[in-house]
């Protein structure tokens, strides 16, 4: 972590679907280099949080600042070039079913890029090893697991070196092996390219391992309702309900 | 004093039955026995209702249930109905009487309270449906107006050379839309051909004049037939592929990712579909004006017209301007059948019944746009005299 700058600042954010508020009064700021947590029941919002972040959804009120910057008020040419500053890893990895791993992995390239097809192709088979997906390049989406899947949709999210990576729900279908070994490679690439990690999750393992901020969304009171290093909100929970939450409902 | 008010269920065919008593003036007594399976149907609470709401004000509810043979969910609904009145009314239910397995589940469903979602709401009066369905009209067509713009631009974007798409996208497309067509255009229009022949030969035949069948057949299939059949074909066979690609897509949060990495779905997904199905719209229509005369021809032979007058009336009746025509009328058809088909993908939604709705939709709307784009060109064509 080479400084401590503020990356991203969410700044009084409401979130709704038409007339249906999921959030409201966000308020939160990320640190360079930080892996931050968005954790909470399921249904609270966490997923929708993230589209928020990445530009999906337009925010019903607030807004969220990248280095200072305001996206939603960017121009179309600005809000792109910050955009392509994220990579996202999808709760359901959404990789391009009619590319093979190796296409969905160089589109990005060779898009942004002036790399020749030779590098590319190098390029690629290093970032689907850094999965574990070597000798994987020529195949379909179908063609493999969801776990797999989800690790080649990591591959893709990587492959432009993204100042910021966000993950939905990484761990989920992957067996505890693989999703440790997941955690060791968020936490690789935030040490070695100084990225900063958004990640939502209920993984209490990963939470724990990899987890250097975190808020806690609530989906009765519609806000969050605590934020902070996630040992320091188990060692002195601010709710019962978080306490609960952080020791897997063992009271 | 024990007022006995037997309400068991009337209809004998059940074989639950609920009877109620009053062991004390303020006490209710719901005595449950029989087989309370999900097969026999939901019981009704109604009677309880009754007996709660009406005569001496009940203050405790009791349960004996050991006449029950066997139970299953069907119980549930039932109980949990009492239970929620009993709320209402500030009455205490004593669930002693009640099943283990029962209490436990029971005890489950409340946990949790209903959480006010703002989503759903009461279904609307007739009035109020009507005024939304009103207003519900312009919405599809504003999306489609703002959908044909964004196509515009991306379209001068093309013409600038600054669209990106993948070139090997195209190519397959181009396949997929034409060359795998062959054997449907083929089929449908020389058939299409083989009827118009019939129908003119009917009425040709009254004045001796079938030799007239072949100007008939080539006039109708090169101006009219050829193309929109194609366009037809075309509509349920690419614009639903289309729509069925693009909704699956944005199910399976594929868009999305396109969204996030800088790539305009318009210009990424959008544009190679509609190049390649405006590209090889007028080639099939071409192909398939072929196939209709030779249809006709194959009819003609029937009536004794050789192969030889029959093609030498025809290419007396036929200029180039007649394929001209046909050909500008299947170009304009292949843009609407690829938007129908591309609006209705990508404004589906995230289910597998949406995108079953959008495949259905883009059908639709590709064939209303064929035979109003038909009608319109047709008048076009009749005003300016060609
Ligand atoms: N497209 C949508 N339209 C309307 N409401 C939606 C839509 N997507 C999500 N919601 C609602 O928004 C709320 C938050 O959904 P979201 O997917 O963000 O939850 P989540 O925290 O990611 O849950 P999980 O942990 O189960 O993934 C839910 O109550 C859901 O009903
Ligand atoms: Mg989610």
């Amino acid at each position: 972590m080479a400084n401590t700058s503020t990356h991203i600042n969410v700044h009084n954010l409401d979130m709704a679907y038409g007339s249906f508020v999921v959030q409201r009064d966000l308020n939160f700021e990320i640190k360079r280099g930080e892996v931050f947590i968005i954790m909470g029941d399921s249904g609270c919002g966490k997923s929708t949080l993230l589209r928020h972040m990445i530009g999906l959804n337009t925010p019903a009120r607030g807004e969220i600042l990248y280095d200072g910057e305001n996206f939603w008020e960017a121009l179309p040419r600005a809000r792109e070039a910050m955009m392509r500053r994220f990579g996202v890893l999808y709760q359901s990895g959404a990789l391009w079913s009619s590319m093979t791993l190796a296409e969905n992995v160089a589109l990005p390239i060779e898009a942004y890029t002036d790399l020749s097809p030779d590098e590319i192709r190098e390029v690629v088979s290093l970032k689907l090893a850094l999965v574990g997906l070597a000798g994987f390049e020529e195949f379909y989406p179908s063609e493999i697991s969801g776990g797999m899947q989800k690790r080649a949709g990591l591959a893709r999210a990587m492959a432009l070196d993204p100042e910021i990576l966000f993950f939905d729900e990484p761990s989920a279908g992957l067996d505890p092996i693989s999703s440790r070994r997941l955690d060791d490679l968020i936490l690789e690439l935030r040490d070695s390219l100084g990225s900063t990690v958004v990640v939502v999750t209920h993984e209490l393992a990963s939470i724990f391992a990899i987890g250097d901020n975190s808020i806690f969304l609530d989906a009765e009171v519609r806000t969050m309702v605590a934020s902070g290093n996630p040992k320091q909100l188990l060692a002195d929970p601010p709710t019962p309900k978080i306490r609960e939450f952080l020791s897997r409902g063992e009271l | 004093m024990e007022h006995n008010i037997n309400l068991e269920s009337e209809i004998s065919t059940h074989p639950y039955e609920v009877r109620l008593s009053r062991p004390t003036e303020d006490t209710l007594l719901v005595q449950l026995s029989g087989n309370w399976t999900l097969g026999k149907g939901l019981p009704s609470s109604g009677e309880v209702e009754q007996a709660l709401e009406t005569g001496q004000r009940v203050q405790r509810v009791i349960f004996d249930t050991q006449g029950v043979t066997d139970w299953d969910t069907s119980l549930l609904p039932f109980l949990k109905k009492i239970m929620e009145l009993c709320d209402h009314h500030a009455i205490q239910v004593e669930e002693d009487g009640l099943p283990q397995g029962v209490r436990r589940l029971l005890q489950l469903a409340m946990a949790v309270p209903a959480k006010d979602t703002g989503g759903v709401s009461k279904p609307a009066g007739f009035l109020a449906r009507i005024g939304n369905a009103t207003i519900g009209i312009a919405e599809p067509g504003a999306e489609m107006l703002s959908f044909i713009g964004d196509t515009f631009l991306v379209f001068l974007k093309l013409l600038r050379g600054r669209a990106r798409f993948r070139r090997s996208d195209l190519t397959l497309l181009i396949y997929e839309c034409g060359a795998q067509a062959l054997p449907i255009v083929t089929l449908i229009s020389f058939l299409i051909g083989v009827i118009l022949a019939f129908v003119g030969a009917v009425q040709l035949k009254q004045f001796g004049a079938e030799i007239y069948v072949a100007n008939l057949v080539g006039i109708a299939m090169t101006r009219e037939m050829g193309p929109m059949m194609t366009a037809i074909v075309l509509a349920g066979r690419s614009g639903a592929a289309f729509a069925a690609q693009l909704g699956t897509m944005t199910v399976n949060e594929e868009v999305d990712a396109f969204k996030t990495m800088g790539f305009e779905p318009m210009e990424f997904l959008v544009l190679p579909r509609l190049l390649a199905l405006t590209l090889m719209m007028p080639p099939l229509a071409l192909y398939a004006d072929f196939l209709g005369i030779l249809g006709g021809a194959v009819v003609a032979k029937g009536l004794d017209v050789s192969f030889m007058q029959y093609f030498e009336q025809t290419r007396q009746a036929l200029s180039p301007k007649h394929f001209a025509l046909g050909l500008i009328k299947s170009a304009i058809y292949g843009v609407l059948v690829a938007i129908a088909g591309c609006l209705r993908g990508i404004k589906s939604g995230r289910s597998a019944s949406a995108v079953g709705s959008a495949v259905t939709s883009a059908v639709v709307t590709g064939i209303v746009f064929i035979i109003v784009a038909s009608a319109i060109t047709t008048v076009i064509y009749e005003v300016i005299g060609v």
